[in-house]
């Protein structure tokens, strides 16, 4: 038989190609309703009373001056707030939350910004001028905790987010050549475009709950919230169609959202919550900050000996969360002897969640910053030295990698960049008031996959159909299961609709950890032949468009069947039978290979920076990076990932940084003025090559997801370029003024 | 945001007699709406004025120009006469916001625009400048931005304008309406020093307009430049920034002028420094004493003083820049 299923696996003719976005008309012209734009019949809106200290009790809420204001419906708070269930919070049911405290559970105060009550009025303009109205009254305590950064507290130490192999101790003290550095990053800000934003709207006499929320993941939202409240899980619809991204911040349930679907419940209306930006930077998650020691030992030759990489990041008072800096050191170098560790320290600040490349970001920053202080001490090259110490083999698992290609990231990006003209003399390069400065990193995130649910309708009036409860984030993964369909089908794309981010439809996955891609896909495929199957019974059936012949014997082409005499179309096969449609069921997951096979994305960034030091000033001026994802399913949109991701690692290099006072813990940059990110003019020039090697171990279509590969790495390869520049190591990000001037 | 009465003046004069002690006037209202709706400022009413006929530039008859109030940074910064004979002014203005703030902001509201000292801007902080006698959260703070220049034991919030800066170098005049006619305030006297009252910030009485800022007759034959140093590329406000205008004389520097932007309480006018300037060889050494000269007094707070040694780099460049300018303008003028 055919066919279009097997050449979607080596001769693509959608998958793989530059694919304009589907729902780009809709983003173009306004009709795509992002959360904080929709609206229902009776709609009230609520505002956040955040609270201004971090660390203390809610002694009195004064709200008469704002009850009487125009427009004002209720107010409700710690007095008046419904009794709830519990929040769960497990990943492996479903039902994780980004913080596990109730709104209004009690009287204490953990962190700046923590919700005291929520203003509900018929405007939004009169629900934030009463809640500029609440008068709140605190007991303030001393003790707080602003940041990992400002303590030498080191935290409680995580059974079971550490890893070890040999004796990296012994193998450390008997080393010819070490490195032995502490680093540190501030806490980031997601800063996502969109704000987070709910719309909760009870039916039903209070029976069912309708959330429409910007989320990365509606089946976690929806479980959370159906134990909260304790609803059936199908008496509870969570609705994400378009989002302005997230980062990671919009993974799991957040307490607005229960706040929002408990006003809604009391006065039987919908009710729209969008956090201001502000609420947004001190509750709605962050990257915590981090601090981390790096012990490398190494022969003279260059091999690495012993790797111990041990950590700390921030939690808050509220919630336990774990960013797991050294998640991909076991497996990023061959070496016998390795250890992590990871400690977790409590801090006043709002919880923080995941962020583009939890964990690993951070880790690599400090590993790969490391590994170029370990060059300087060896008088090698940076990129020999990795070369050297690229793993054959997974070192973690012993395991053979599906596909891994960082010595050809390497190579190609060194010569796109021109790394051969670089003189490795510190401060040598020059020009004008500027010193040039190159630096390098290796990257790396690992290619995850998860279990999925996809429907498929192929329908009379030619048009096709596939539905999935993922999202997308604004990545683009609407267009890509567009690209799946029109692969399988050979139909026009024009003629594909797709239909994502909805409970009702088949379960998806979050869109999160570069695993989309690689689980949804597969499962659509499975939807897809399903249907084919499906019309094929149709075709060959009585009075069918190919009645009697024999379903192995036709051919799937240009969006109907062929016997290889006579192409029809599937809507012309539907007709002839008077069908509406027919519809395909596919589920997919990951099997037996994530036992024979390691599972990893690699690359490397090259980073020129200039230095005028008569003026402090640094900027990165371009970044030449070569990327293995396996296949790119859409090449703009995956290439747009990752140089998204070198902006964002610029930012996180040079200038982002959550300002706690350090005597409460009050956040004082909480607006996108005074927390510094890369501008357009920032941004560097950048040349992005994505290997093409489509890793089929992996799943079929030999994708390997995107979203975070590209922010790891930038930042270390910044600093290693300031070092070469400057002679200065700068071990602590953002690399500020104030630091330069300091050397 | 709190609700506040809302009328369109028509004339400078009717504005001037209709506002209350809490009124406030708006142009742009790029920074004004933006404190309005984060708690900080209450206006019981605004009074929009953009209706009023003052958005010329003209040349008076003594060399001067003429800037009516409601110019918009983005006119005044491409205007050819700005471009031609204040290029500091245009570079300045550029510096600043971004485009479509500049399209909405004018000059008067430029000088007239609030601090970025982020407890000025947060209701909940101690802040005498926005609260009189409520004390000042930044001095034992995360003074970062504040300033190093100007301040007081009540106050060191830094002036955020580029444009001022220029203007400062500059020379200007203030041209002022109100209940009582109109009257002239040289702009180096018209934003004050917090001292102990750092919520009077300016010289402007109740119902008081800015009708226009005159400049001083350009120096010739001059270079100038302005040299902002921030964190990012753009939109950012100044960490530390220098206006400089200077005239040659052969390699020695006739007349000089020198502000500095993002280290002080108000736009700061260096005329010692200037002084300094005045009659010496065009190089480094001299630019580098007149720097220090103007940093004399600077006092640098617990996470603010890499903006002294930053605005010496500010200076330092910036008469360079300047030096090198007018040593083309003169090379041009001499082909000429």
């Amino acid at each position: 038989m055919n066919d279009l299923t097997q050449s979607a696996l080596t001769k693509p003719r959608v998958v793989g190609k530059r694919t304009p976005r589907i729902d780009g008309e809709y983003k173009l012209t306004g009709r795509a309703g992002y959360t904080g734009e929709l609206h229902a019949d009776g709609m009230l809106y609520g505002y956040p009373v955040p609270a201004t200290i971090a660390n203390g009790v809610l002694e009195s809420l004064e709200l008469d001056d704002a009850l009487s204001m125009p427009g004002v419906v209720d107010i409700l708070h710690h007095g008046n707030f419904d009794t709830l269930h519990r929040s769960p919070n497990s990943m492996a049911h479903g039902d994780m939350v980004n913080e596990v405290r109730l709104p209004f559970e009690d009287e204490r105060i953990y962190y700046h910004g923590q919700y005291v009550a929520l203003v509900v009025a018929e405007t939004f303009e009169q629900s934030r001028a009463a809640a500029q109205r609440v008068v709140a009254r605190y007991q303030m305590e001393d003790g707080a905790i602003a940041s990992l950064l400002l303590t030498e507290a080191e935290g409680e130490l995580q059974d079971g987010a550490g890893a070890s192999r040999g004796d990296p101790e012994a193998a450390f003290g008997g080393a010819e050549v070490t490195v032995d550095s502490t680093y540190h990053i501030a806490a980031e800000s997601h800063l996502q475009m969109e704000m987070h934003a709910t719309l909760a709207e009870w039916r039903d006499d209070g029976q069912r709950l309708i959330v429409h929320e910007s989320s990365q993941g509606v089946f976690f939202q929806r479980n959370a919230m159906a134990r909260v409240f304790g609803i059936a899980q199908e008496n509870l619809e969570v609705i994400s169609h378009y989002i302005g991204s997230g980062f990671g911040n919009k993974l799991f349930m957040w307490p607005h959202a229960v706040a929002t679907a408990v006003a809604a419940r009391r006065l039987g209306r919908p009710v729209k919550v969008v956090l201001p930006r502000q609420q947004d930077m001190t509750g709605g998650g962050n990257r915590p900050a981090s601090r981390q020691r790096i012990r490398l030992g190494a022969d003279r030759s260059g091999k690495l000996t012993s790797v111990i990489h041990d950590s700390t990041t921030e939690t808050s008072l509220v919630h336990q969360y774990v960013d797991t800096c050294g998640s991909a050191t076991p497996s990023f170098y061959a070496c016998d002897n390795v250890s992590t560790s990871q400690r977790v320290l409590q801090v006043n600040h709002g919880t923080p969640c995941p962020m583009r490349a939890p964990g690993e970001v951070s880790g690599i920053f400090a590993l790969e910053t490391a590994m170029d202080e370990l060059a300087v001490e060896l008088g090698m090259d940076p990129v020999e030295l990795r070369l050297k110490n690229n793993a054959e083999l997974d070192p973690a698992s012993g395991l053979p990698w599906s596909s891994k290609h960082l010595d050809e990231c390497l190579t190609s990006a060194a010569q796109r960049f021109g790394w051969d003209k670089r003189d490795p003399v510190v401060g040598s390069m020059r020009d004008g008031d500027e010193i040039i400065g190159y630096g390098m990193a290796s990257c790396t995130w690992s290619a995850g996959r998860q279990p999925c649910e996809a429907r498929v309708e192929l329908r009379a009036d030619g048009s096709l159909f596939a539905a999935c409860g993922t999202q997308d984030i604004g990545t683009g993964t609407y267009t890509i299961v567009a690209q799946a369909v029109a692969e399988l089908t050979g139909a026009e794309l024009s003629r594909i609709e797709v239909k994502l981010g909805e409970t009702g439809l088949p379960a998806g996955p979050l869109s999160g950890g570069s695993m989309a891609t690689a689980t949804v896909l597969p499962a659509v495929a499975a939807a897809v032949r399903d249907a084919l199957d499906a019309i094929k019974e149709v075709a060959v059936g009585s009075g069918g468009a190919f009645e009697g012949s024999d379903a192995d014997s036709l051919d799937v082409e240009r969006g109907g069947l062929t016997d290889g005499k006579r192409h029809v179309s599937f809507a012309e096969i539907l007709g002839a039978s008077k069908l509406s449609s027919v519809n395909g069921k596919g589920s997919a997951a990951p099997g037996n290979e994530r036992s024979e096979y390691s599972f990893r994305s690699f690359g490397a960034h090259f980073v020129e920076i200039r230095i005028d030091p008569g003026i402090s000033r640094v900027r990165v001026a371009r970044v030449v990076s070569s990327i293995d994802i396996g296949r790119a399913i859409n090449p703009p949109t995956a290439r747009n990932q990752v140089e998204g991701g070198i902006v964002m690692g610029v930012g996180m290099g040079l200038l982002e940084k959550l300002d706690y006072d350090p005597r409460d813990a009050r956040l004082i940059n909480a607006n996108v003025a005074d927390y510094i990110v890369p501008t357009h003019a920032d941004a560097p020039d950048i040349d992005v090559e994505l290997l093409d090697y489509p890793d089929f171990k992996h799943n079929e279509f030999g994708g390997r997801g995107v979203g975070e590969i590209g922010l790891t790495g930038v930042a270390p390869a910044i600093a290693n370029a300031i070092y070469h520049a400057t002679g200065k190591r700068y071990r602590d990000l953002p690399i500020t003024i104030e630091a330069l001037l300091a050397s | 945001m709190r609700t506040f009465a809302y009328s369109r003046a028509d004339s400078v004069e009717h504005a001037a007699h209709r506002t209350t002690p809490d009124a406030a006037f708006v142009a742009g209202g790029t920074t004004l709406l933006d404190l309005v709706k984060l708690d900080v400022l209450r206006p019981s009413e605004l009074v929009d004025i953009n209706a009023l006929p003052l958005k010329s530039v003209e040349w008076l008859d003594d060399g001067r120009l003429k800037i009516g109030a409601l110019v918009t940074n983005t006119d005044l910064a491409h205007h050819p006469e700005i471009k031609q004979h204040y290029p500091v002014l245009s570079q300045a203005l550029l510096a600043g916001a971004s485009t479509q703030l500049r399209n909405m902001a004018t000059t008067a509201g430029n000088v007239m625009q609030r601090t970025r000292c982020p407890y000025y801007r947060d209701p909940a902080a101690a802040c005498n400048r926005r609260e009189p006698g409520s004390g000042c959260d930044a001095r034992h703070g995360l003074n970062r931005l504040n300033a190093v220049l100007g301040g007081s034991e009540a106050c060191i919030a830094v002036h955020p304008s580029d444009m001022c800066v220029a203007i400062a170098a500059i020379g200007a005049t203030m041209t002022l309406s109100g209940p009582d006619g109109e009257r002239e305030v040289a702009f180096e006297d018209f934003h004050r020093l917090p001292g102990d009252t750092p919520h009077i910030e300016h010289d402007l009485g109740d119902g008081e307009l800015i009708t226009a800022i005159t400049l001083d007759a350009p120096l010739v034959p001059a270079g100038s430049y302005y040299l902002k140093l921030r964190d990012r590329a753009s939109y950012e406000f100044a960490l530390a920034s220098t206006a400089a205008q200077l005239s040659l004389d052969g390699e020695m520097i006739g007349e000089a002028r020198v502000a500095l932007g993002g280290v002080g309480t108000k736009p700061w006018r260096c005329p010692e420094a200037e002084a300094a300037l005045v009659g010496q060889p065009a190089e480094k050494a001299t630019f580098e004493r007149a720097a220090d000269i103007a940093l004399r007094d600077a006092t640098p707070l617990e996470h603010n003083a890499f903006k002294i040694p930053l605005a010496r780099q500010a200076i330092i460049r910036a008469l360079r820049e300047a030096t090198r300018l007018a040593r083309q303008t003169g090379e041009q003028e001499g082909q000429a």
